[in-house]
């Protein structure tokens, strides 16, 4: 497990305008090793675009973004073999088998043995009776599940995950929950994501910066946040943000 | 980190499975220069035995066809890899691992000299047997002039490349028709001084002039002509350099905009 002093993932006053429409305004937090933190808001909150910036496919219009103690604006590809994500906006190659496709990424993250990490993640994932079927033709359970194979694949020391369990059952969604637990525990990583899942948030993460607009709205555990808004669960504190009902943690 | 083979080979492998598990696209990268071939070639067969014999002296129509086609699929060849990643929606994944842009392209180059291969050995198998088609004739030539029209090929193919990830799939119609602005002023089947007088300085710009120009030279007079092959040469360093800093600006542009994350239309 990393134990370094230096902030997994850094932002420090983090802007972005598309045009005339500022959609990060100032963002600043900093998330450790070892920790999962989720960024929350509704649409158009900046959510996506922070996270874009985060993995430098965004540039911002002004502040700071580090990761790893890279700063991921003019040196991200110093620190890219050591993240990795996993979004339902991107696919894999559907006509390439699961192993064909895993094999192709290995490669490009720098993989030492890559047949043995291959096996491993099967294994690991349960991905044995479909890892020579092609892509294209598994079920959406299935797909995530590949999806976080390729996100495991290089063993990263930082995840950004956008919708993690989108669109899976209940039961497939806890095994991924369970199976990314595990991980950060194991590796000490840290994981930022993204979700509309309150109930994933508040197992999952330590700690939640709900967004709205596109600044920090409030930023502490999912406990914290309910007991400082007087509610029952997280779904409810996120409706009080949404709706501008500030006032119910005050 | 520096440029890596290693992950230049795996994006290759990458285009490698996909063909192999796809008949139809190995079928594509034949059929089409096969077929121009055969309506041109049987043209020239015609032509030859009632009209002006000059035109097509020593296979010269099959010649700039077949030179033609290197150009063409050289682009196409280039910018088809890349908009495989598109169609697939897997270039969030790349953009987003250790492949660099430069290796990205390194790749695409690789695997449009590999389509090059599949697309132009039966096509020039069928033009040595049946139309005339001089391989010896044009001797060494013919490989200095493959090599710089396959350079322009990619020149426009990086730019293509550049807009579709500036302006998504809405930019795609450019990678099959760009290089038809080409097909008139670099004059594939006749000579430059056809031309009238104001489309000539494009026509100069432009480096596959130089190589058709040194075709015919070749073909009606036997002469290899170092002159237009250093021409042409010269404009492909300026073409490939100017292509790759727009590639880089429109991948910032992009950057900019977010329109990595989006990559629709």
């Amino acid at each position: 497990m990393t134990q370094d002093a230096t902030p997994a993932i850094e932002v420090r006053s983090l802007v972005k305008n598309y045009g005339e429409v500022r959609a990060v305004d100032g963002l600043s937090f900093a998330i450790p090793a070892g920790s999962t933190t989720a960024l929350l808001g509704g649409n158009g909150a900046g959510k996506s675009t922070t996270i874009g910036m985060v993995m430098g496919l965004v540039l911002p219009t002004s502040g700071e973004v580090r990761v790893l103690g890279t700063d991921m604006i003019t040196r991200r590809h110093d620190v890219l073999h050591r993240m990795n994500f996993e979004s339902p906006y991107v696919d894999m190659p559907h006509r390439l088998t699961v192993r064909q496709n895993l094999r192709v990424f290995a490669l490009l993250y720098g993989v030492s043995d890559v047949a043995a990490r291959i096996a491993a993640l099967a294994a690991d994932l349960d991905l044995k009776d479909f890892i020579d079927r092609p892509s294209g033709k598994l079920s959406a359970g299935q797909k995530t599940r590949v999806a976080l194979a390729k996100a495991l694949i290089n063993e990263p020391e930082v995840m950004l995950l956008d919708e993690p369990t989108a669109s899976l059952d209940p039961d497939t969604a806890d095994w991924i929950r369970s199976h990314l637990e595990r991980y950060r525990d194991r590796k000490g990583a840290a994981i930022l994501l993204a979700s509309h899942n309150m109930g994933e948030v508040e197992r999952l993460c330590d700690r939640v910066i709900m967004l709205k607009k596109g600044r920090i709205e409030d930023d502490a555990a999912p406990a914290e946040l309910i007991r400082r808004y007087g509610r029952s669960n997280l779904e409810e504190v996120f409706l009080d943000v949404a709706r501008g009902r500030r006032e119910a943690a005050e | 980190m520096s440029f890596s083979i290693r992950r230049v080979g795996a994006l290759c492998l990458r285009y490698c499975y996909l063909i192999a598990s796809s008949w139809p696209r190995l079928l594509e990268l034949v059929y089409w220069p096969v077929l121009n071939l055969l309506t041109w070639g049987f043209l020239q067969n015609y032509a030859m035995t009632s009209t002006n014999r000059t035109l097509f002296v020593g296979g010269a129509l099959v010649s700039g066809l077949l030179l033609w086609e290197i150009l063409f699929r050289g682009q196409i060849g280039f910018s088809i890899s890349f908009l495989e990643e598109v169609w697939s929606r897997n270039l969030g994944n790349l953009l987003m691992s250790p492949l660099r842009p430069f290796e990205f392209v390194a790749a695409l180059m690789v695997m449009s000299l590999a389509r090059l291969a599949v697309g132009l050995t039966p096509t020039v198998i069928l033009a040595v047997a049946y139309f005339g088609f001089d391989l010896a004739a044009l001797g060494v030539g013919f490989v200095a002039f493959f090599a710089l029209l396959v350079v322009t090929g990619w020149a426009v193919g990086i730019v293509v490349a550049g807009l579709i990830l500036r302006h998504g799939l809405g930019a795609e119609s450019l990678a099959w028709t760009i290089m038809f602005v080409f097909w008139p002023l670099c004059c594939v089947y006749y000579p430059l001084a056809v031309l009238p007088g104001w489309l000539k300085p494009f026509a100069l710009a432009l480096p596959p002039t130089y190589v058709f120009e040194g075709m015919r030279a070749v073909l009606s007079e036997g002469v290899l002509r170092l002159d237009y092959l250093g021409a042409a040469l010269a404009l492909n360093v300026l073409w490939i350099g100017a292509a790759s800093v727009a590639f880089v600006m429109l991948l910032n542009r992009a950057r900019d905009a977010g329109s990595l994350l989006s990559g629709g239309e």
